[in-house]
């Protein structure tokens, strides 16, 4: 349910950016989510719908990139995808790891019109 | 033509910043606050009410409690001998740093050492909204069960203590400590555990020694 204030955070933010363009519509926006972020993506859309509403956002189409959790073993040095029961190194066994990607939570760009 | 606007803001950037607002008090009213979030039935409030009984007389605490509706364990904590400030969420899975704003307006901070928020019982949406509190600590118990690092890696992924609550369960219910605790590592690497039980009072002191000394390594910082 935390998605209601993640989107209207959305909101705020590409509106905040298209007035500083002067920009009059909204008509894209491209959100980056990593897999450990964990957003549902038609919740945020749902949410969307009902508060772009009366704004200039509205209509605007929302497009979601995700991004794969990415570990890297601090004792081999693999970079690897950890699985659900798994997260230790496949190649060395090591616990020793550093997320590469994975957490990732922005709005990259929007699109706009006069 | 459409234009592309790069933007490359994190969506919840202006929760961090209200949260840096509510440390900020915190820091300049010298008191050390910790945000502790576990699952609904963890033991959040059971090992909120021994810490304000086991550090009566060396701390000053304060505790915000945040629940969707009532106001019980806030009751608790003030029965315990702490101040409480009840937010109910209307709803929301979380606390968020306007909320802690409000409730630490309703807190009188230059009598307080220390300030526990005690988040909604949740093990996803807390993660993501800072507070302005100083650590973070998590409370896991043995009937969750041990696979919950690796269902809810996010939650273990940003905290500065790992608490295992209800070690007294261990012989009743089927738990993989190493399991647990390698999931923990890979998430969270090197952080600080504790394994205790609130009912029979085991490993509470070892907790009470780490939570004490960080509200007084913070007040030293703050002199220098």
């Amino acid at each position: 349910m935390h998605e209601l204030a993640i989107t209207e955070s959305v909101l705020e933010i590409a509106i905040r950016h298209a007035q500083a363009q002067k920009a009059g519509h909204i008509t894209d926006l491209y959100l980056v989510l990593g897999q450990w972020s964990s957003v549902v993506d038609d919740s945020v859309q749902f949410y969307w719908d009902i508060i772009s509403d009366g704004t200039i956002a509205k209509g605007a189409t929302l497009h979601f990139r995700r991004v794969p959790v990415v570990l890297g073993c601090q004792d081999c040095g693999k970079e690897y995808q950890p699985t659900n029961e798994e997260f230790a190194c496949p190649d060395c066994g090591g616990t020793h790891a550093k997320v590469k990607t994975g957490e990732e939570f922005r709005l990259e760009a929007i699109d706009v019109e006069e | 033509m459409p234009k592309r606007i790069p933007v490359v803001e994190k969506i919840l950037s202006a929760n961090d910043r209200l949260a840096l607002d509510n440390q900020s008090k915190l820091d300049a009213a010298g008191v050390f606050a910790i945000n502790v979030m576990a699952s609904p039935g963890a033991g959040k409030t059971s090992l909120i009410e021994q810490t304000i009984k086991g550090l009566e007389g060396r701390l000053r605490i304060g505790m915000i409690n945040g629940d969707i509706a009532t106001s019980f364990d806030a009751d608790r904590a003030q029965a315990a001998g702490a101040t409480a400030i009840q937010v109910n969420t209307g709803g929301d899975c979380h606390l968020d740093a306007v909320m802690v704003q409000w409730a630490l307006s309703q807190l009188d901070l230059g009598t307080l050492d220390l300030v526990i928020v005690e988040n909604v019982g949740n093990l996803v949406c807390p993660a993501d909204f800072k507070l302005g509190t100083h650590k973070s600590v998590l409370v896991a118990s043995i009937p969750e069960g041990d696979d919950k690092p690796y269902k809810y890696p996010g939650m273990y992924r940003g905290v500065n203590a790992v608490i295992i609550n209800k070690i007294d369960l261990l012989p009743y219910v089927p738990f993989r400590m190493d399991f647990f605790k390698k999931g923990i590592e890979v998430l969270n690497p090197g952080v600080t555990q504790f394994e205790l039980s609130c009912l029979t009072g085991e490993g509470l002191p070892k907790w009470l020694e780490w939570l004490e000394g960080q509200v007084k390594g913070f007040n030293k910082n703050r002199r220098n």
